[in-house]
């Protein structure tokens, strides 16, 4: 049968997390590699990845600085692409949030796509699952990925100031980012917030600061935002 | 060169910011329902902020000054087509890891 101690749960929660290492690993390696490339020495970069503890975040600001952007524009735009563990939280929240407060401020610094998305399936299709398993459980999806996000961001580091430099490796972060929004594509409303970004941010992009970038994003947003309504409308119509 | 002053501004700014995202709801909240029209706002965030960073990054390389480059668009398309057919971030990043090295060996 299931887990029936915390211990199983949160083993449950490592083995379920096995898959991501295949995402985890390569992002970490590529994040230490493009920080060198960037400048970073391995403390910095292993500071980035401990202290930041979000992927695509980490991407962003590190673009960012590269184009000479102002701080502020770099925390507001990082923070923008990380505004997603605010809904995670959101979603964490009814199955954790009777925890002790300093397990939930813990739990907070794990919160990623990953440990996210596995364990709110987890809890939803067992719902009779006790709070300190769900504890245990979520504790577990990050046991192996979290060291596994800081191992191969040291790694990428320090292999990377060895590599030479390679023609193709600036593109390298885009590539990521487009690997990345393929699958975030899910509904109409996700295409036509992610096109009418797209758009809007070429057509910005002459715009000081990099300002263009948080203007087409808030277009995207609402763009999304009025796509969701417009269709569910629709199908409600449609009956 | 990337300023090291501005550089662990970022980081530090960056930490303390996306722990409160992350903590916002599950210490503070709690059950309390958001507005509607907010979350759905939220919803769309990081599928607009990433195309936004990286259409321009894609159609004017600062590799290439700017100027777009066959390669690098043929490397996007496919990349971005596999994510879509596929939603499988590590086989798309090699799909198109390899069309953009292909490209540049035979643009070369």
């Amino acid at each position: 049968m299931g887990a029936t101690t915390p211990i199983s749960s949160f083993g449950a929660g490592a083995r379920d997390s096995l898959p991501f290492i295949l995402v985890a690993g390569p992002f970490g390696l590529l994040f230490g590699v493009l920080g060198t490339e960037a400048g970073l020495n391995v403390a910095e970069v292993l500071g980035f990845s401990l202290a930041v503890f979000a992927g695509a975040a980490q991407f962003t600001a590190l673009q960012l600085l590269q184009e000479n952007t102002p701080t502020v524009i770099v925390l507001i735009s990082a923070l923008a692409v990380n505004l997603r563990v605010a809904m995670y939280s959101a979603a964490l929240t009814p199955y954790l949030g009777g925890a002790p407060l300093w397990q939930r401020a813990i739990a907070a610094y794990f919160i990623v796509d990953q440990s996210a998305a596995l364990s709110t399936v987890k809890f939803e299709t067992e719902p009779q699952m006790p709070l300190a398993h769900r504890v245990a459980y979520f504790f577990g999806t990050s046991a192996l990925i979290a060291p596994l996000w800081y191992a191969m961001s040291w790694l990428g580091a320090v292999a990377g100031s060895r590599l030479p430099l390679d023609s193709g490796l600036d593109f390298a972060l885009p590539i990521a980012f487009l690997a990345m929004i393929g699958p975030a594509l899910r509904t109409p409303a996700h295409r036509v917030a992610a096109l009418v970004a797209a758009g809007t941010a070429l057509a910005a992009a002459g715009l000081p600061f990099n300002l263009g970038l948080i203007v087409a994003g808030l277009a995207g947003m609402m763009a999304g935002a009025q796509a969701e309504l417009w269709f569910e409308r629709r199908k409600a119509a449609a009956g | 060169m990337i300023d090291r002053t501005e550089l662990w501004i970022v980081i530090i700014g960056l930490a303390l910011g996306s722990f409160a995202l992350r903590f916002f709801f599950i210490g503070f909240v709690g059950g309390r329902a958001l507005p509607e029209w907010l979350l759905r706002h939220l919803r769309y965030a990081s599928v607009a902020i990433i195309p936004a960073l990286v259409a321009p990054l894609v159609l004017w390389p600062a590799a290439t000054e700017g100027t777009p480059d066959p390669a690098r668009l043929a490397a996007a398309a496919v990349t971005l087509t596999l994510g879509v057919l596929t939603k499988n971030v590590v086989l798309s990043i090699l799909g198109g890891a390899v069309v953009l090295a292909l490209g540049l060996m035979l643009g070369a």
